[in-house]
């Protein structure tokens, strides 16, 4: 999606859970940059101190799943919903 | 013999064999009841050993009470009591009795500290739980419920002939306890498969979104909360540890995920996410650490409640509507809007939002993977958490009460929120996924180990939300792609129900065919052959030797007969003939010697 198309996205009055989504998203980025205020004692690898290593994670994560798992289905697992009864 | 001890699954079990004498009016009262007097019974147990009963040499343990066994009981027999109450208007009673035969049987499997009675109350549980799929009475829930049945079958006799291999090895002992997991005999490695097969570890799982897709609308609550958590509790008693559980674990926790995404019926996708949530638990177990298996066991418990809570909400759609695809719903916000909430509670439970019962439970065990240093197996549970919201948290409502009303006249008049019990049932549900949420200790006492965790650090919250509120806006990015399709994914049933009718087939064409001529060749060679050759012993039979005996005793006969001529009485003449015969036999005799000399 390409960044004018988000923005008129956000902008859309039925999209506002995704844009209040958006602000708070930002808003914990903001606070993982500050020092000190999210304490990353528990993280275990040198990845998650970057600042939104979540946020990135779970964005990319989420556009993977989905669009692997729409071309494994498509690549021939999806099939008409009669496919078993002539068992 | 020890003196008698209440088994929980006894009170189940006999207070279903009483139901049907119970009087209609008394029928309600009776369903809260004896799941309640069970509910009760499971909280007084002490610890201990109890119920042990000689039996042909073996010791059988009905009563194991440990912290292990009391966790699971106590949240196992609390679902039985929300789970008849969800169905408490169904007034037939012969499913109340299949579901709690079917309780009672996890409960045994619970408390038994013995291979024997394990396996016992392991076939009562799928031998019960198959009828509340046939309680729905299509035609495809039939052949569920013996396609369910017959898997079942094949993973109790990996388990039986585990157990008798293992108690040949221990000199005929069955205590039911840990197996060494650093040398796995023969006999550990098929009772693991039963185990696997139950908790629905790829590729053992088809059977379950199979099964529970096709249950009743509230037998697939009591079907998504025992059968694959009893066995989450048998790899907690017998596997802690073994390193396989971790990729299987977290191999499942994506599978569920990935069939998820295609998966257009509502109850078919929440079954594919307890083949995902699952895999957290197997995980759990294979890490082996205590945060670990503490990790396992409170995310079981959490587990029961929560998917019980979203198949109550997909229940209710498909009691209240009669539709589970998404392709047949959407936009019922306005005609049921509290099974939408409770139901999003659910999704926000099985989510780990914060406050709710998985961001208490789930978090330990992906806290103990990356405490282990099994970073790979961290980042990959979170992934699969990424799914969960996207699918259970999102999907689901999304395209149930809101998207697209693609609801017939008749699914959308019909809709509305469910009767008071069904509605009483989840909200007690919801009510457990936020008090386990806000108040730690009252999972975290019932842990088989101290937990020294803490879930709602700022690092975790941090974690947690981004996590969520990134799927969320991938949800709203994707929304377009993830439209359900009116569509059947392909999973590993296929094998059974496609492969096996092709090998049927095969038997049927071309196997009998090759039968049929080999049955002819045998009849034309062999058979022809044996009786052409049977006719000719009988021709010899009936000429030769009937000839010659035949002939024998006519040429006997009629020497006989002119003997008989011959013979008229007197001595002088019989005496004249034999010496007359003996003269000539004597001639005869040296006429031959002469000759042959």
């Amino acid at each position: 999606m390409r960044p004018d198309r988000l923005r008129n996205f956000l902008r859309d009055p039925r999209h506002r859970l995704s844009r209040w989504a958006v602000v708070v998203l930002l808003g914990l980025v903001v606070a993982d940059v500050v020092p000190g205020w999210v304490d990353k004692e528990h993280a275990h690898t040198a990845w998650e101190r970057l600042p939104g290593f979540w946020t990135v994670f779970g964005l990319i994560g989420c556009i993977l799943i989905v669009l692997l798992s729409k071309g494994y289905g498509h690549a021939g697992i999806l099939t008409r919903e009669d496919y078993y009864d002539d068992e | 013999m020890s003196e008698f001890w209440l088994h929980p699954a006894l009170i189940l079990g006999l207070g279903g064999l009483l139901l049907p004498l119970v009087p209609a009016r008394l029928q309600r009262a009776y369903l809260l009841l004896v799941p309640l007097l069970t509910f009760g019974r499971a909280l007084s147990l002490a610890q201990g050993t109890f119920g042990m009963v000689d039996f042909l040499g073996w010791t059988l343990v009905f009563g194991r009470v440990d912290t292990l066994s009391a966790l699971f009981g106590y949240i196992m027999s609390l679902m039985a009591v929300i789970g008849t109450l969800y169905g408490a208007h169904v007034r037939e009673k012969a499913q109340h009795l299949a579901s709690w035969l079917y309780v009672a049987g996890a409960l045994g499997v619970i408390y038994a500290g013995d291979f024997l009675t394990l396996f016992v109350f392991w076939e009562l549980m799928a031998f019960s739980s198959v009828f509340l799929i046939w309680f729905r009475r299509r035609p495809q829930s039939l052949a569920a419920g013996f396609r369910y049945l017959l898997v079942h079958v094949v993973g109790g006799l990996a388990l039986l002939a585990g157990i008798i291999l293992h108690g040949g090895a221990n000199g005929g002992g069955l205590a039911f306890d840990a197996f060494d997991v650093a040398s796995m005999t023969p006999a550990a490695w098929l009772v693991l498969t039963g185990f696997l097969l139950n908790a629905a570890v790829p590729p053992l799982h088809a059977w379950l979104p199979d099964a529970y897709g096709e249950g009743t609308f509230n037998g697939s609550v009591f079907l998504c909360a025992f059968t694959t958590k009893t066995a989450v509790y048998a790899l907690v008693r017998g596997f802690p540890g073994l390193d396989l559980l971790v990729p299987l674990g977290v191999v499942m926790s994506l599978y569920g995920v990935v069939y998820a995404v295609l998966e257009n019926d509502a109850r078919r996708l929440l079954a594919y996410h307890i083949i995902s949530q699952v895999g957290y638990m197997v995980a759990g177990v294979g890490i082996g650490t205590e945060m670990a298996l503490n990790g396992a066991c409170a995310h079981a418990f959490a587990h029961i409640l929560y998917k019980a809570l979203l198949f109550m909400g997909a229940g209710a759609v498909l009691h209240m509507t009669g539709q589970s695809k998404f392709t047949a719903l959407g936009g019922l916000y306005r005609k049921m809007p509290l099974t939408f909430w409770l139901t999003l509670v659910g999704g926000l439970s099985i989510s780990a939002f914060p406050l709710t019962s998985g961001f208490v439970s789930k978090s330990m065990v992906v806290a103990g993977a990356f405490e282990s240093h099994l970073l790979w197996a961290g980042f990959l549970l979170n992934l699969a958490s990424v799914g969960t919201f996207l699918h259970t948290g999102l999907k689901v409502p999304y395209f149930i009460w809101f998207g697209e009303r693609h609801a017939s006249d008749e699914t959308w008049n019909r809709a509305a929120d469910p009767p008071w019990n069904m509605r009483v049932a989840m909200m007690v549900a919801a009510a457990l996924c936020f008090f386990i949420g806000c108040y730690t200790p009252y999972l975290y006492n019932m842990l088989p180990f101290p937990v020294t965790y803490h879930p709602y650090s700022a690092y975790h919250l941090s974690e947690t939300l981004q996590l969520l509120l990134a799927t969320g806006l991938g949800f709203a990015l994707l929304i377009e792609k993830l439209k359900p399709e009116a569509k059947i994914a392909l999973d590993l049933d296929w094998v059974y129900r496609k492969a096996a009718p092709v090998f049927a087939r095969l038997a049927r064409g071309p196997i009998q065919g090759l039968d049929t001529w080999v049955g002819e060749l045998y009849r034309n060679s062999g058979l022809a052959g044996l009786v052409t050759s049977a006719r000719h012993i009988g021709r010899f039979d009936h000429r030769v030797i009937d000839g010659a005996v035949d002939g024998l005793a006519a040429a006997v006969r009629a020497c006989g007969g002119r003997l008989r001529a011959l013979q008229r009485g007197q001595v002088q003449e019989s005496l004249l003939l034999a010496f007359a015969l003996a003269v000539a036999v004597a001639l005869g005799f040296l006429l031959l010697r002469g000759v042959l000399r």
